[in-house]
């Protein structure tokens, strides 16, 4: 079977995924992917998705080589794929602006969104700002101190954000504030998530909408090279850019595929297999079962599950889950930027930490694409006192 | 007919919920024999889970304040087993798909069934998941051991002719949309949604998420067979008025019993 075809009728990926959620959230996600498939197949909604991708996000984006980046590493050609320079400056407006479409043609004028790092928060209110829905975003108290300026972009674009103070106070919890709201509104409410987490059909719609990234990287880098690249490298949080990068090439055995995980939010490295969220997923928890903080220097990456698709993925063998802490990651934050001038977002920093060492391992006339998911202002600020 | 449905031919039920290990475990034991005193049928026993997706504020910081006392899954088999010496009315595990997949999903059940537990409630795991999984979500007749599934206002005849086949034991109605926890107003179509699982299912209906008082309790004892409490009493545990409890569920069971 190809690995494109899943996730299954029931939304599982092999013995992962589904739909763990109380019985008030399933007929709303029932709903959803009814609406969903629909969507998927009317040209009229993918005409539209495709052309606010290209007149509002910028789309498609560069797949840069990077010159003095390969010359310094001495190993493969590398070529950037420039979600940077997306709307917002990071690829997460690829999804919400597909979700905000489909929330739109469903009727649904609420919004609630969950954030981290604040960048999905931000581009689900740039979604709702650009179509004129009513946008509420949650967001751990912890993340709303470490993230004041996403907080106020939000703000600015008319997004309520709704400090949540349960459990640890970041994104686990704002997640499950975020489907709590749901279920008290699940009639006029969309849920727009932000990554390829949560019950179906959130993994495979998020992975839909984002492989927009691996189909124009695919196309790219056939003009460029005449051939499909040997490798692909992406940092793995909840892991949609990565699955966005990585999906359009699943079926193709020679190319070889790289996840980063941050070596402090490993569940692919370190977890087991659990449930969190609305599906199975690998997970960082206690024996007994009990949810595990986790401790990134990149709020994006902080998160203790990933999604269902990576898991299958990776006890399938497809792909390669490495890891990269937290001083690589800060190493490869001053590379890409010294180098060529592009100061990466720190959950993309780990690609760039981890492809030292690949580098190390490939031949010149190689290449790989590196998802460069994000640009790094956001991070400056908490970056300046660590070197 | 299973002890659980047993409990349901008394009268209406009344169903008690509390946290195990809130404050502490001994503090749980103590309280489930005044509960029963004060007239519960059935006792609800909240497993601690850190991320209780289907709980309001109250619950969610009663599972923190049992999970700072270190209070386990095995602990709930333990506590089952010294009440079952003590007491003999059905006794629930409410908890989260996660603990029972890493306990492992056969040695919950056989375990369940050594300490004598009636039934399990496992909030997310709806019924379609539940056979996916090979989970025993149903032990057959005989093993003594219940599994409930919820309908909820947005259940469509297809989800409740779903949870009226797979459930056992008695049937769980939310009240509303939203999580547990105290509120104000109950979906009008309660009298509705009572009917439509009444066409599917013989078993007990019990009724609960947001059960704040003894009026509430009787208007909803009316609708159905039975009524679930749980907030209102992880509230006064909050407030550490642990004496009040048995006086609160006395009056509640009062006014289920007056109609």
């Amino acid at each position: 079977m190809s690995f494109s075809e899943l996730p299954d009728k029931t939304g599982h990926f092999g013995q992962f995924g589904g739909r763990f959620v109380p019985e008030t959230l399933v007929p709303p996600l029932e709903e959803l992917t009814k609406a969903y498939l629909e969507v998927r197949q009317d040209q009229q909604f993918l005409n539209e998705l495709a052309y606010y991708l290209e007149n509002y996000v910028g789309r498609p984006t560069p797949l840069y080589h990077a010159e003095r980046l390969s010359e310094r590493l001495d190993g493969p050609k590398i070529y950037l794929k420039r979600e940077d320079l997306a709307h917002t400056g990071a690829h997460k407006i690829n999804n919400t602006i597909g979700q905000i479409l489909l929330a739109k043609r469903m009727g649904k004028q609420r919004v609630i969104a969950e954030t981290g790092a604040g960048q999905h928060g931000v581009a689900t209110a740039t979604a709702c700002a650009l179509f004129g829905l009513d946008c509420h975003v949650y967001m751990g108290e912890e993340d709303i101190k470490r993230q004041a300026l996403n907080v106020f972009r939000m703000k600015l674009l008319s997004a309520e954000v709704i400090p949540v103070s349960s459990g640890t106070r970041t994104l686990k919890d704002a997640i499950n504030e975020t489907m709590r709201d749901w279920m008290a509104h699940p009639e006029d409410t969309f849920y727009c998530l932000g990554s390829c987490v949560g019950p179906h059909p959130y993994p495979m719609m998020v992975r839909d909408f984002q492989s927009v990234i691996g189909r124009e990287a695919r196309e790219q880098h056939f003009r460029l090279e005449n051939r499909a690249p040997d490798c692909l490298l992406a940092c793995v949080g909840g892991g949609s850019n990565s699955i966005g990068l990585f999906y359009p090439f699943l079926d193709d055995p020679k190319v070889k595929i790289i996840g980063v995980e941050a070596a402090g939010a490993a569940p692919l490295n370190k977890g087991r297999i659990g449930v969190l969220h609305g599906s199975k997923s690998y997970l960082l928890q206690t024996k007994t079962g009990q949810i595990e903080n986790t401790h990134s220097i990149s709020a994006g990456l902080d998160y203790s599950g990933v999604g269902p698709e990576h898991s299958y993925l990776k006890e399938r063998g497809r792909i390669e889950y490495v890891m990269a802490n937290d001083k690589e990651t800060l190493k490869g934050f001053k590379l890409l930027s010294e180098t060529e001038g592009i100061i990466p977002a720190l959950e993309s920093a780990h690609a760039i930490a981890y492809l030292e060492k690949l580098a190390k391992k490939m031949l010149h006339d190689q290449t790989v694409i590196v998802c460069l998911s994000g640009r790094g202002d956001k991070d400056v600020e908490s970056v300046k006192g660590l070197y | 007919m299973s002890n659980l449905s047993k409990a349901f031919t008394k009268g209406k039920a009344l169903i008690t919920y509390i946290t195990l290990g809130d404050p502490s475990l001994s503090a749980t034991e103590k309280l489930v024999l005044d509960l029963v005193r004060a007239g519960a049928d059935i006792i609800e026993l909240g497993i601690p889970f850190s991320d209780p997706l289907a709980d309001g504020p109250v619950i969610q910081a009663s599972h923190q304040r049992a999970l700072k006392k270190n209070a386990s899954l095995a602990d709930g088999f333990k506590l089952v087993a010294r009440l079952r010496k003590k007491i003999s009315v059905p006794l629930c595990f409410m908890l989260s798909y996660n603990l029972v997949y890493q306990y492992g999903v056969d040695k919950f059940y056989k375990e369940a069934a050594r300490v004598g537990l009636d039934g399990v409630i496992i909030p997310d795991l709806p019924p379609e998941e539940c056979r996916m999984q090979n989970a025993k979500c149903r032990i057959k007749e005989g093993s003594g051991i219940d599994t409930i599934f919820l309908v909820a206002p947005t259940s469509t005849e297809e989800r409740i002719e779903l949870a009226a086949k797979a459930s056992s034991g008695f049937i769980y109605l939310v009240s509303s949309t939203g999580i547990t926890g105290k509120r104000k107003s109950f979906a009008e179509d309660l009298k509705s949604l009572v009917k439509k699982i009444r066409r599917r299912s013989k078993l007990p209906i019990a009724i609960g998420f947001g059960i704040s008082g003894p009026k509430q309790a009787a208007e909803m004892a009316r609708l159905a067979d039975g009524v679930i409490v749980g907030s209102a009493i992880v509230d006064l545990i909050a407030k550490k008025r642990l004496k009040a409890v048995p006086k609160f569920v006395a009056s509640l069971r009062q006014a289920i019993d007056a109609g």
